[in-house]
């Protein structure tokens, strides 16, 4: 019954969302109030009707109800609670709900939020927001409708993927999902103005904190996913360069740049169509995304069942919506006249250059990503593009990326003095190059990637700890950085995070040690500065798995530091066997150890990893995300929200 | 939508696990029992995994995969490196056998070459178009304030008046 409310909710929303799409939109072009004002209640109506599907489809779920198809395909009655609950978006069908769920969401807070927004752009953005919507609906419910009953319920279901139960991974796709959908305000904010015709410094501010917004989202989406790959795949990589993943990371490298550009358009009103350019592309990426992980397109030579009717639909959705916006914007963008006059040295062409880096670091991975299916389409060539190749190609862009951003973010508006900020950044400089020094003499081997990596590493966080002492003017006074706006605490915080990202990454990548072996139990074994013993090896029964757990004592210099209790799991309904390594977490350096088969003369085999720094990758991604967040809260929003503030009790622009 | 994309990657692993390990037990990438004795040709042969795709794998290099077909490559390389090959011999070697796909690093040859040039021709034509526009705004004349629309001209008068 609730399943059937659910169905029909859904329906209902998807009626909704047409008339929302259409009635504001012809109300906005002939100033009638009463059909703009349509656009308001709709949202929140589409919003609700879309949360109850959820909820049934939740509710089901929760219940085993598995005369429910997808509930049978992927849930079992067995399975913990978080799993049932996350078993929801674990599948097709029930994420492309979240998906839509959290689109209609994105929408309703634009209506709650976007009182002080002009009445007809308010309309046009919420009606753009829900022609999106209109597609996804009818996309899930023509090719994809979770609520498929069985004729004959089962008596029990298939059980999730086991690598998808876990804790990182249940909230990994919601997070992921507000990124990317987050974006899709950005771009109806932008058709809608190129629809106005009008983008000013009020526009710049109206989009900003929605990009942030998706931005930390992303950020932290794609952190979860990482740090899960790290944790459970079994050999501690965090990224693989996968279509996948790059699906995430390249509207992420877009996000990152439109929030900047932003900037520009707020204070000083210039590189408009660029700004609106990048909104669109953003979205549309987030659109490609979506296309290139559920048409099977990039995975179809290995043999997946994939279903082409929908990845032909979603490449329809893709191409009428980023194609239309592409196609008003080549009409329109002539329209968007800059006004703000900079010199050559300032920030607005620090932001610039910014965007230089990341959008063409964001083509790199998108050329990297869709060139075996260009060769095997064009050149009738089968070959691969993997890590190395990522790898060469993208990092001299983070690197340059990384010695300009100190330089450029301190760099005042309008007019800056080149040669005073470069003074400025001397002790930072000479202090990066120790670091440099330092490591290049302490590494075995000689690798650029350490020592380069510490040395971009020390280079930001100190220009970034600078760029603030430099806030509180000539006397120093450090009781001035507590009443410095957010926005430059989080500017200053976010930059940070990217450092200590850098940090992570390259320490993780040039000084990682890796031992192979078969062990004996009870016969210590040397890695690194470690010593390490197996004690024993036991055979453990879980909630919903059958788990080999082997119990490994860390020593170092003879005084024990950790006992390690590495696993192999095996899931009895899925049939799937899936490693669970044991990481001792330290600030410089992870221990990570596996356990493999056991050997015919005794022994098992055994892996173990020293990770020096790896923490710092995801700590780093948390700081920057944390930066967004300050930023976020910074009073001029407040200001905005507070000046709307007689019509609506509501504050926060967006969250 | 990653999610979606990690059930594949799990499906198309267990697939790569099904159809090239008839014998059920994975295996966990490199074994020890793979190991070279000489550390040198060991550290080549590990790098030269890491550039070798697992062909039957959705998008894991040979040093990574649990496959049995990895593991057979594996030996090759390490054979071929015993017997005196060169990595770009043992490359040509499996190139011929597997065909350009087994590569992660494509060649820079042919069209590759695309693939290698886009990026640098992009970043530089981009870079010319940014200082191109930095400079047109470093000279511009700072435009004269536009004054207020009818429309909004109507609407003030309408507020003068209301206060």
């Amino acid at each position: 019954m609730v399943t059937e409310l659910g169905h029909f909710a859904l329906i209902l929303a998807f009626l909704v969302a047409i008339v929302q799409s259409i009635v504001p939109l012809v109300g906005a072009h002939k100033r009638w109030p009463g059909w703009m004002a349509v656009a308001e209640p709709a949202a929140t109506v589409q919003f609700l009707l879309t949360g109850f599907a959820f909820a049934a489809l939740t509710y089901a779920f929760v219940t085993s109800d598995f005369s429910l198809r997808l509930v049978w395909l992927n849930s079992h009655s067995a399975k913990p609670m978080l799993y049932k609950i996350s078993g929801v978006w674990g599948n097709h069908e029930g994420s492309m709900l979240l998906w839509v769920l959290i689109l209609t969401l994105f929408g309703a807070m634009a209506a709650w939020f976007g009182k002080g927004l002009p009445p007809t752009l308010r309309a046009r953005v919420l009606a753009v927001q829900s022609a999106v919507a209109v597609a996804f609906f009818a996309f899930i419910i023509f090719t994809s409708n979770p609520f498929l009953r069985l004729v004959v319920p089962p008596f029990d279901g298939q059980d999730l993927n086991p690598l998808l139960q876990d804790p990182g991974l249940a909230f990994h796709p919601p997070f992921l999902y507000l990124g990317y959908v987050g974006l899709s305000i950005c771009f109806s904010f932008a058709v809608a103005a190129l629809i106005e015709g009008r983008v000013d410094a009020a526009w710049g501010r109206w989009v900003r904190p929605w990009t942030l917004a998706a931005w930390v989202f992303l950020t932290i989406g794609i952190a979860l996913g990482s740090w899960w790959a790290y944790y459970e795949l079994g050999w501690g990589g965090f990224w693989f360069w996968d279509p996948v993943e790059n699906a995430s990371f390249m509207p992420w490298l877009l996000a990152a740049a439109l929030l900047h550009s932003a900037i520009v358009v707020e204070k000083r009103e210039a590189l408009k169509s660029w700004t609106i350019l990048l909104a669109i592309l953003a979205f549309g990426f987030s659109l490609i995304g979506t296309f290139i992980v559920r048409s099977g397109l990039l995975t179809s030579v290995h043999a997946f069942a994939n279903d082409p009717e929908r990845g032909v639909f979603i490449l329809m959705i893709m191409v009428f919506f980023t194609g239309g916006a592409l196609t008003l914007f080549a009409a329109r963008a002539n329209a968007m006249e800059a006004k703000g006059v900079f010199g050559v040295a300032s920030r607005e062409s620090a932001l610039v250059a910014n965007n230089v880096i990341l959008a063409v670091s964001c083509f790199v991975v998108f050329v990297g990503t869709l060139w075996p299916v260009v060769a095997e389409m064009f050149f009738d060539t089968k070959l691969s593009v993997g890590p190395p190749f990522f790898n060469m190609a993208f990092t001299p862009f983070m690197v340059v990326l990384g010695l300009l951003l100190p330089l450029g973010s301190m760099l005042s508006w309008k007019r800056a003095k080149l040669d005073r900020t470069v003074k400025q950044l001397v002790p930072a400089f000479i202090l990066s190059l120790l670091i440099l020094g330092l490591f290049w003499t302490i590494q075995t081997g000689n690798s650029l990637l350490g020592p380069v990596g510490m040395f971009l590493g020390a280079w930001i966080l100190s220009g970034a700890v600078l760029d603030l002492l430099n806030r509180t003017g000539r006397s120093r006074d450090l009781s001035r950085l507590f009443r410095l706006p957010r926005a430059d605490w989080g500017k200053a915080t976010a930059h940070i995070g990217l450092g200590i990202t850098m940090v992570g990454i390259a320490g993780l990548m040039a000084w990682q040690e890796e031992d192979i072996r078969v062990a004996q139990i009870g016969e210590p074994f040397q890695v690194g500065a470690f010593e390490l013993e197996l004690t024993a090896v036991n055979q453990v029964r879980g909630p919903n798995y059958f788990s080999t757990m082997g119990d490994v004592i860390v020593r170092r210099e003879g005084e024990q530091i950790a006992v390690l209790q590495p696993e192999k799991r095996n899931y009895p309904v899925a049939q799937m066997p899936t490693t669970e390594a044991a990481i001792d977490y330290r600030f410089l350096r992870d221990i990570y150890v596996v356990i493999g088969d056991p050997q015919d003369d005794g022994g098992w085999v055994m892996r173990t990893y020293i990770k020096p720094l790896a923490n710092w990758i995801w700590a780093g991604a948390i700081v920057m995300a944390l930066g967004g967040v300050l930023s976020l809260t910074d009073r001029r929003y407040r200001v905005a929200a507070g000046a709307r503030r007689q019509a609506t009790p509501q504050g926060v622009p967006a969250e | 939508m990653r999610r979606v994309g990690l059930i594949l990657n799990a499906v198309a692993l267990l697939l790569c696990l099904a159809v090239a390990t008839p014998f059920a037990t994975p295996a966990y990438a490199v074994q020890p029992d793979e190991v070279l004795d000489d550390p040198v040709l060991e550290s080549r042969a590990r790098e030269l995994s890491k550039g070798l795709r697992c062909v039957v794998c959705q998008n894991e290099s040979i040093d990574e995969s649990n496959a049995d077909l990895a593991r057979e490559l594996r030996l090759v390389v390490r054979e071929r490196l015993v017997a005196g090959d060169s990595d770009e011999q043992v490359l040509d070697y499996l190139v011929a056998r597997y065909g350009e796909f087994v590569l992660l690093k494509p060649r820079t040859d042919g069209w590759n070459i695309i693939l290698w040039l886009s990026g640098p021709a992009l970043f530089l034509l981009a870079l010319g178009i940014g200082i191109a526009y930095v400079r047109g705004r470093a000279s511009a004349s700072a435009p004269t304030e536009v004054g207020l629309s009818e429309e909004e001209q109507a609407r003030l008068k309408e507020l003068l008046k209301e206060s």
